[in-house]
């Protein structure tokens, strides 16, 4: 991606819309007032209904609140980002102002018959009725019945009950946006000093609220990550994880092969199970494994069968795929192993971000045991880095475990459609039955050091794999000089590609004194601290790496050349470590941090600024 | 049909099982089954945990994957579905299996994933020399259980029937032609298909089975069943089996006037489990292991061979169920119909 930007959840437009009555007035302004405390520009615009009570679940008696947050905010914004729609008719008379790829956050419980009924909705699902179901993030949230729950030992009547639903759905909003609840509390707490039991209701159901989010994982795309030059052509929008998804059919249409995922659930890759099981009119299999493992071991079922197999999960499941993948590394058995990775260690914090799985990847396995470790550094990026993933995955019959992480899985980009005749081409290393007689499948290529896999069914080039050591003949060995010799065999295949990579691209002042350097979905953010300071004369260079390994070949070269180099990443120093570890004689600095959040851009800046 | 022989599935490994050890008849048997099934050695795949009975696929010449400790099912499973055309077998043990590869045992079941699994319980860890086993009885000595195991075995057939499995056979190692019978059933049957070999590891275990197996009780401790046969057995076929209650009783023909005609007659393709259960847990029953309190002989046979849809048949027909809805058939026609827009 050329000159990528972000555009990031600080600047977002929330548009409350329910009922008058519904107290939509009063959650816009918590959330106004919230966000101006916590120094965000605001602008607000309340929408009252021209009628004096409206009769409820009327058209005529929606009230809406939009706030706009961010930096340098003049206006409430035109369209908004997210949509709090409590009732249908608050849908209806609203969803015009809500961004296409927006958040529409729904009360589940009153859309139903007679609330649909009386927004003049004729069918029972409103939004294949509008013609928006693919256009929007839907989220459904029980918010009427939770209300009802939440306050059920407090004795208020159904009335005042129903009141506080807009104060849960604020809950709720809060989670998804990341906003503190301890400023809506003291707001809250002022507002109802006098009256102490509506004070407990409301602090209840807020928590409750984002309670709600929590326990569900409830995360939504609130970054896009652009390109400023937008090549001619027809474009799609597409989530990370969709895109990665994308990116693995595309392969196997290419390379003429099935395409198979086993999977498990996992906050946040688990989108990529469900995208591709909706495929199943594209010919994808996907199996719903009972575990990680099993995930990962239908995956290598599959690939030894001939398919392109994947396997998709985060972190944690990657701990539990380490001995499988070392099975695939010692069986040859090309495999892509997604980690969308998230905050940790053990269960961590789900639907953050962040990079520490790098170590994990390049060598949690028993034994030495290399394979092909790679990263995507934008939503679009996924894309091209699962093709990439799968073309060697199946060219040189290795498993390759690609990084991607909870800030590129749910965050846009606008994706070209790509053409399949200007893909790279795909020509999978297998023996072909004209081979029998004269295949020894444990021979290797003297160059790539690859072994042509056989596919079963293939008359003739029947023989067996697994994970004991074994001579070149396939017999299992425990001789020392044979396994030093099969250790650096397995070691030479992943380092030849190095050969089919592209090469480090520097961008920006190419010969300044100081170049930046980072790895994955770090990039946009990257990118644009090393844009903003060039703006201001600053003379910068820099580098991503979408391969770790191997490295890109000129990447000793590329580093040898700067006086300064400074390493960015959301870990402590991972991919740094690494870096001095391969290459002797560099200095890298570093600008670390675990936070379970994207890098601000500012704070590259100064980082930047402080070693130059 | 083509005809295929033994040595048509024999690989250039020689076996390298213990002199003695149950595993040399069952690969035999294996093999003999292939050739008495006629298909091709390119069609099959012989897919492996971890023991000695999962050296097996070496010995094979056909496809096949020694993998790791109790993941074989799992990759068995991915393979089946994706390749739904190849004749998959699982090679397992009693550790493999039903320890550590337990969690993947009970989903095959319950998907009825068309494999076919042949069981070595040998009831203790052969390869790592000696540890028991979860089908060991209570009370086994062994390296780590120096006093005695405190903890009372499965036995397969109850979690292979309580997982709703729809095909259990039993066989003794060393009795070929009825192991030969049974996997050759397995095969013929659409699903999940478990065959437990009773076998004896000559070094660790020696004649852990034999109060069953030993040839001079055999006839009077095993039972064969056959779908649609009486339940006959004995030296002098005069034991028979019928109910009496909620149990089985075993009584003798030619007394109390029991005659051939008073006999349970077995029916294989129940698809309520619960008898096929009793029937496989005769001489098991209650704590697991054989012997322990009744006088019923261990069934051996084809015990439970029910059909319905497998797992990698019901993915396939969905996918052309589905396809048949959608119109899409390339990614790029997928994302073209979808919202888009233009830059020129």
């Amino acid at each position: 991606m050329e000159n990528p930007k972000i555009i990031e959840a600080p600047e977002v437009v929330v548009r409350f819309s329910g009922d008058s009555g519904d107290g939509m007035q009063l959650a816009g302004t918590i959330f106004s007032t919230v966000a101006a405390i916590l120094g965000n520009e605001i602008s607000t615009f309340p929408d009252y209904p021209a009628e004096m009570r409206a009769p409820r679940g009327s058209l005529g008696g929606v009230s809406s609140f939009q706030v706009h947050v961010g930096k340098k905010v003049y206006t409430p914004g035109d369209q908004c980002d997210v949509l709090v729609a409590m009732n249908p008719a608050a849908l209806k008379q609203n969803v015009k102002y809500l961004k296409k790829g927006g958040v529409l956050i729904y009360d589940e419980d009153t859309f139903v018959k007679a609330e649909l009924t009386k927004a003049k909705f004729e069918t029972l699902d409103p939004f294949t009725e509008m013609g928006i179901a693919d256009k929007y993030q839907l989220v459904g949230v029980p918010v009427s019945e939770s209300t009802k729950a939440s306050l059920a030992d407090t004795g208020m009547d159904a009335k005042s009950v129903a009141r506080c639903r807009n104060i849960f759905a604020l809950g709720f909003v809060f989670w998804l946006f990341n906003r503190p609840l301890e400023k809506a509390e003291e707001f809250l707490t002022s507002k109802f000093a006098k009256k102490p039991e509506i004070l407990q209701a409301n602090l209840k159901v807020i928590a409750d609220g984002f309670n709600y989010g929590a326990n569900t994982h409830a995360s939504v795309s609130t970054y896009r990550v652009e390109s400023s030059q937008a090549e001619p052509g027809i474009y799609c929008d597409v989530k990370g994880n969709a895109a990665t998804a994308y990116g693995l059919v595309a392969a196997a249409e290419k390379a003429g092969t099935k395409l198979f995922l086993g999977s498990y659930p996992i906050t946040p890759a688990t989108d990529i199970l469900h995208e591709l099981s909706k495929l199943k009119f594209l010919g994808v299999t996907t199996v719903q494994a009972e575990d990680e493992i099993s995930g990962i071991c239908t995956a290598i079922g599959a690939a030894f069968g001939g398919a392109l197999a994947a396997t998709s999960t985060s972190g944690p499941g990657i701990a539990l795929k380490s001995e499988a993948i070392g099975l695939a590394v010692m069986a040859e058995i090309p495999l892509v192993v997604i980690d969308v990775m998230r905050g940790g260690p053990s269960t961590g914090l789900p639907t953050k971000t962040e990079q520490t799985d790098l170590m994990q990847c390049i060598y949690g396995r028993n034994g030495e045991s290399p394979c092909v470790v790679m990263a995507a550094s934008s939503p679009v990026d996924c894309f091209y880095a699962a093709y990439n993933a799968s073309k060697i995955a199946l060219e040189h019959n290795t498993p390759v475990i690609l990084l991607s992480d909870a800030f590129l899985g749910n965050g846009s980009s606008s994706l070209r459609i790509p053409d399949p005749e200007n893909l790279p081409e795909i020509k999978p290393a297998i023996a072909t039955a004209d081979m029998a007689g004269s295949y020894e499948p444990y021979a290797r290529d003297p160059e790539t050091f690859v072994r042509l896999k056989a596919i079963p069914g293939t008359e003739g080039l029947m023989h067996r794999l697994g994970g004991l050591e074994k001579d070149e003949h396939g017999a299992i060995s425990t001789n020392p000089e044979v396994h030093q010799k099969m250790v650096n065999n397995r070691q030479a295949k992943i380092d030849y590609i190095a050969n089919v990579i592209p090469d480090l691209k520097v961008t920006g002042d190419v010969d300044a004194d100081t170049l930046v350097i980072g790895w994955g979905g770090t990039f946009g953010h990257i990118s644009a601290a090393v844009e903003n300071l060039r703006a201001e004369g600053k003379k910068l260079a820099q580098a991503h790496f979408e391969y770790i390994v191997p490295l890109p070949k000129n990447t000793e070269e590329v580093l040898k050349k700067y006086k300064n180099i400074l390493c960015c990443e959301l870990n402590n120093g991972q991919f740094a470590g690494y870096l001095r570890s391969k290459i002797e004689g560099i200095s890298v600095k570093e600008f670390t941090e675990v936070k379970g959040q994207p890098f601000q851009i500012r704070d590259i800046e100064e980082a930047i600024k402080a070693i130059n | 049909m083509t005809q295929y022989t033994q040595a048509d599935f024999k690989s250039d490994q020689p076996l390298k099982f213990c002199a003695g050890c149950g595993d040399h008849a069952v690969a035999a048997s294996m093999q003999r089954a292939m050739a008495e099934l006629g298909i091709a050695p390119s069609q099959t795949a012989v897919i492996s945990g971890i023991g000695c009975s999962s050296r097996m696929p070496y010995y094979m010449n056909t496809y096949g994957m020694h993998t790791i400790h109790g993941r074989g099912l799992a990759i068995a499973t991915g393979l089946k579905v994706a390749r739904p055309d190849l004749t998959v077998w699982n090679v397992t043990g009693d550790g493999d299996c039903l320890a550590i590869g337990g969690n993947h045992f009970i989903h095959a079941m319950r998907r009825n994933i068309d494999l076919n699994i042949i069981l070595f319980n040998n009831k203790i860890y052969g390869l790592t020399k000696g540890q028991y086993s979860p089908t060991s009885d209570r009370g086994l000595v062994t390296k780590s259980s120096p006093w005695g195991t405190v903890e009372d075995p499965f036995c397969p057939a109850e979690l292979c029937i309580g997982a709703r499995g729809t095909f259990f056979a039993r066989a003794i190692d060393g009795d070929i032609k009825n192991s030969i019978v049974a996997m050759k059933a397995a095969v013929g049957h659409k699903g999940a298909s478990v065959v437990e070999m009773l076998c004896n590891c000559v070094i660790f275990a020696d004649g852990i089975h034999k109060l069953i197996t030993d040839p001079a009780v055999r006839a009077d401790k095993t039972i064969i069943l056959e779908d649609g046969k009486p339940m006959i057995y004995g030296k002098n076929r005069d034991k028979g089996l019928i109910l009496d209650g909620w149990n089985i009783k075993s009584v003798t023909i030619g007394e109390n006037g029991i005659t051939e005609k008073d006999l349970l007659v077995h029916d294989a393709k129940m698809v309520d489990p619960t008898f096929h259960l009793k029937l496989a847990m005769m001489g098991y029953s209650p704590y697991g292991y054989a012997g322990a309190t009744d006088d019923l002989p261990i069934a051996l046979g084809v015990i439970r061979n029910v059909e319905g849809m497998s797992y990698d048949e019901a993915v396939a027909g969905q996918i052309d169920e589905v396809k048949g809805k959608k119109k899409a058939r390339t990614l790029r026609e997928l994302l073209l119909s979808g919202d888009t827009w233009e830059v020129k």
